[in-house]
């Protein structure tokens, strides 16, 4: 262990909820940053308000490897509740930092790692007397102590609170007294720095650090929605708290300070896919941001957004089901869910964004395909990426872009057409062309409905018209195919026998695995797809290989099954690698299932 | 039902300030049964818009699912028709409501849809004080299934089948009085000459204005023993008043006999001329309202007429402080904030 491992770590930090843990632990991972070193940290965090253990997980890797990596290098305690099983955590040579200020119980000592104890509470107490400001310091002062034992500069961390606390500047003095602390007694006690080293490096370009919520908000202002209706619910929350947040600086009107944007919360999600649905059936871009629970609540309304043709756009940050699950933990496993949301048979359009870039990106694009193919555009992220603050190559956006509305007709193109029907297939593409309320005194006015009606928008149980109308949904989910963003590969053309498949969050993890595969000489083809339905060149991998590994994060490998059901394939052929354990998936655990499984064979 | 409606129209029918004649705010041929109340609901409805001068495209019609719910197809052929799921109504309104302030909102609900199923839309919308006409076409039974009791049917009333009617009652205008809404009407399929002008007094409102209308279901729920008959509404119904919606100092016309009378100006200048006939009852005071409701239900009356109206109010639109201009007007000009501030957030994230 006394091998110097620079820029390749994994510290926890293990706190109580509730105690302003999170800006402390995020100021050290920001340093970091700020130092041009890939890091990635992961909130692991009780569904309560204060009291219980909550962890903060952060990953240093200079090769840029961004998933989670089993094996803890560095603990910091500053909760007795999980202290026993916080000393398994470390792997052996590890280190351990506690709070001295109580001696340590005998049977907390292993004899196989580090033990730094640091007075943290009564450093805190013999410097500040308001109790609020003891409880905050104690954090900072470890990140004081943590920056000398991994030398991290110091003036990176005076910048990050002279930024945080901006306007608010008398705070900046106490907090920097507490890093200094730390420092002190680190320098008088400990040999520093440590093995584990941060060292400045010009890894990250222009990088930006942001969550896939913050993301997804941003992506729904940009790409134009007016109208957000949603109830709360972690982990999606945050997606409409940011769109308030960026709404109320961007989306001002400048001469009457009133307001280009409309968010309601919702008595439940029943109501808020349905605010969605009507705002959208009247031409306002619209959007709702859920989980699982709340997603399973607007089945029906998306079964009628998808029969009766209602663009809408849903963002579904999912967590661990089923039921309550839990609420707090990432998985994927909502895929079967929203595919085929809804009775009757309905299919929906998926986008995974694997990263905040995709969430922005992903986002404003649904928008434009819930309008283009009239139907529920669904994005499909979850509590990993949606929560945790990830490294993202930095947002984009082309002023030359204009939505696309799709076929919508206004009164001049309706006055030129003869009878108007909104279910016409006028184009042979499946997508016909609807009119929104009050563009036209006498044409274009119709009755949506859920009820099975002819290309009239006529109410009929005539067989043959409901056949007429489902086949052209059928046409229309092909021609979506084609619309919705390509699969991304990473080799050039086909260079093995084997593929693997991941997708969202799954992403980062499985790249490292990818690579440690190759390292071994296991050479393996990859993709990451991005939306459902699956396209021409997703089919094209999965026909070129003889066998393809099935990365996601759910216990029945909903992916692959969705696979199976809209390409009828050999289930043999696909290989489910499945982690549904509520924690991001990890490089090591992809690596070690698909390496048993390519050395048996 | 018919099944064939006759095109003739008289040359003499009387036109409206945008030259539109009546039959110009009718609907497709109803399917519903021969004698159902909703027909007169939905007649009374294209009466109302034809009277206040209303362009139909400017109204979205909006409703859930059950017979009444059907009956958006029945009125106002060239206005936006919007038939959702059961009991969602509320939610879709809001939503398009949101989208452009500038239309007429129109929800047609029946008893199942908004006290059962849809109990929960139906408070909350009231809470946001959406500006919509909702009405409820009440008839005390689940027609489309074929007679079940509704949440609105009277303790102790008898249906069809001979059942009596085990539970209390959920009476939708105290509730909605209770709840806030701006402004509450009851009245009976009926009585258009009271329906009419109070489904135009409710256009009129510039928040959420509920009215509950007795519709009896001829099929299901017109028999004796039966509190949503029509022989029992009849019999049993009490008006507040008679009244008058006045646009534009129009004369008052009136059919009912003299009594005090009160005006109400309403916030676009329009007057209600109230003909008071209930006793120690005050529309603008909800405690008084309700406790006239309350009294009429205790005497197994039917109060009907406006119950409670606030003139003055703030709608959802006001209290969101959302731009004068319908947001679905809005494009990439005024929606998306551009590179420019996208790097400057980018360079916030570094």
């Amino acid at each position: 262990m006394n091998d110097i491992k620079t820029n390749d770590f994994v510290i926890r930090f293990a706190n109580v909820n509730g105690t302003g843990s999170a800006s402390a632990n995020a100021l050290f991972t920001k340093a970091i940053f700020k130092m041009g070193v890939p890091v990635t940290p992961k909130n692991i965090f009780p569904s309560n308000i204060q009291g219980l253990p909550t962890w903060y997980e952060v990953r240093v890797s200079e090769r840029g490897f961004l998933g989670r990596r089993e094996g803890i290098d560095f603990m910091v305690s500053v909760n007795p509740q999980s202290m026993k099983k916080d000393i398994a955590d470390v792997r052996p040579g590890g280190y351990f930092l506690y709070d001295s200020t109580k001696p340590l119980h005998a049977d907390m000592i292993r004899d196989d790692i580090n033990y730094i104890g640091i007075p943290l509470m009564q450093l805190s107490n013999s410097n500040y007397s308001d109790p609020r400001q003891r409880q905050l310091f104690k954090n900072i002062i470890y990140v004081g102590a943590l920056a000398i034992f991994f030398d991290i500069e110091f003036k990176v961390l005076e910048e990050l609170l002279a930024v945080q606390f901006k306007g608010k500047e008398k705070l900046i003095e106490p907090n920097i007294k507490a890093l200094q602390l730390g420092i002190d007694y680190v320098r008088e006690h400990f040999e520093h720095p440590l093995p584990l080293r941060v060292e400045r490096r010009d890894l990250l370009g222009d990088a930006i650090m942001m969550s896939g919520n913050s993301a997804c908000a941003l992506g729904a202002i940009y790409g134009g929605a007016t109208v957000a209706a949603w109830y709360p619910i972690t982990p999606s929350t945050s997606v409409v708290d940011a769109f308030t947040k960026y709404a109320e600086k961007y989306r001002i009107d400048k001469e009457t300070g009133k307001r280009n944007f409309a968010i309601v919360q919702a008595e439940d999600e029943l109501a808020a896919i349905g605010m969605v649905i009507g705002a959208n059936w009247n031409g306002a871009r619209s959007f709702t941001a859920t989980s699982g629970p709340g997603l399973s609540l607007m089945n029906e309304f998306l079964g009628l957004a998808y029969f009766s043709e209602i663009p809408t756009v849903l963002i579904d940050v999912q967590r661990t089901g089923p039921s309550t699950g839990m609420p707090t933990r990432t998985q994927q496993s909502d895929l079967l869910e929203a595919a085929y949301a809804a009775h009757g048979d309905t299919k929906h359009v998926l986008l995974f964004p694997a990263s905040p870039r995709e969430c922005f990106l992903m986002t404003a694009e649904a928008f434009d395909l819930a309008e283009k193919l009239q139907t529920p555009v669904i994005v499909m992220t979850d509590l990993d990426l949606g929560m945790n603050e990830h490294v993202s190559q930095p947002l984009k956006w082309d002023d030359n872009r204009k939505y696309n509305r799709g076929k919508v007709l206004g009164a001049a193109e309706l006055d030129a057409i003869g009878r108007y029907g909104r279910y016409l297939d006028t184009d042979g593409d499946g997508i016909p062309y609807r009119t929104i309320p009050a563009t036209h005194a006498t044409k274009g006015a119709f009755v949506t409905r859920g009820s099975s009606r002819d290309e009239y928008a006529a109410y009929t149980e005539d067989s043959a018209a409901y056949v007429r109308n489902m086949e052209r949904l059928t046409k229309k989910f092909e021609t979506a195919r084609e619309m919705v963003p390509a699969p991304k590969f990473f080799q050039d053309g086909k260079t093995s026998e084997t593929g693997v498949i991941f997708f969202g969050t799954s992403t980062y993890a499985a790249k490292e695995a990818f690579q440690m595969l190759r390292d071994d000489g296991f050479a393996i083809d990859a993709m990451r797809p991005k939306a459902f339905p699956f396209g021409r060149e997703f089919v094209d991998f999965v026909n070129d290989h003889e066998k393809i590994f099935v990365i996601e994060q759910n216990r029945d490998a909903q992916f692959r099954s969705l696979m199976l059901i809209e390409l009828g394939l050999d289930p043999n052929k696909l290989v489910p690698v499945l982690n549904y354990d509520g924690m991001p998936i990890t490089a090591d655990f992809i690596y070690n299932q698909i390496k048993e499984n390519l050395s048996g064979k | 039902m018919s099944y064939l409606r006759s095109k003739f129209r008289h040359p003499a029918l009387p036109k409206n300030k945008l030259g539109y004649t009546v039959d110009y705010y009718e609907g497709s041929l109803s399917t519903l049964c021969a004698g159902c109340g909703h027909d007169s609901i939905s007649a009374a409805i294209a009466q109302a818009c034809f009277e206040l001068n209303i362009e139909p495209h400017r109204v979205a019609k909006l409703s859930g699912i059950g017979c009444s719910s059907k009956t958006p197809a029945y009125f106002l052929n060239n206005s936006h028709g919007f038939n959702s799921v059961h009991g969602r109504m509320p939610s879709v309104a809001t939503g398009a409501n949101l989208a452009n302030r500038d239309l007429i909102y129109l929800g047609v609900s029946g008893d199942g849809d908004s006290a059962s199923i849809g109990m929960g839309q139906f408070v909350h919308v009231i809470r946001r004080n959406l500006n919509m006409v909702y009405i409820v076409m009440n008839n005390g039974c689940y027609g489309l299934t074929k007679g079940q009791d509704s949440a609105t049917a009277d303790i102790g009333s008898k249906n069809k089948s001979g059942q009596i009617n085990l539970f209390e009652s959920i009476d939708l205008a105290s509730l909605a009085i209770e709840l806030g809404a701006t402004f509450v009407a009851q009245s009976f399929s009926g009585d258009k000459e009271q329906l009419i002008p109070l489904i135009k007094a409710g256009m009129s409102h510039p928040g959420f204005a509920f009215i509950n209308v007795i519709s009896p279901c001829v099929t299901f729920n017109n028999n004796v023993g039966s509190t949503k008959s029509y022989d029992y509404v009849r019999q049993h119904m009490e008006a507040t008043s008679t009244f008058d919606f006045v646009p534009l100092a129009h004369e008052i016309r009136t059919q009912y006999e003299e009594g005090e009378t009160q005006h109400l100006t309403m916030h676009d200048g329009t007057v209600i001329q109230l003909h008071k006939l209930a006793k120690d009852w005050n529309p603008l005071d909800r405690v008084s309202a309700v406790n006239a409701v309350g009294r009429a239900r205790r005497d197994g009356e039917i109060l009907t007429g406006l119950l409670y109206m606030i003139p003055e109010c703030k709608e959802l639109h006001a209290l969101l402080n959302t731009t004068d201009r319908p947001l679905n007007s809005l494009t990439e000009n005024e929606l998306c904030p551009g590179a420019d501030i996208l790097e400057s957030i980018n360079e916030s994230l570094r």
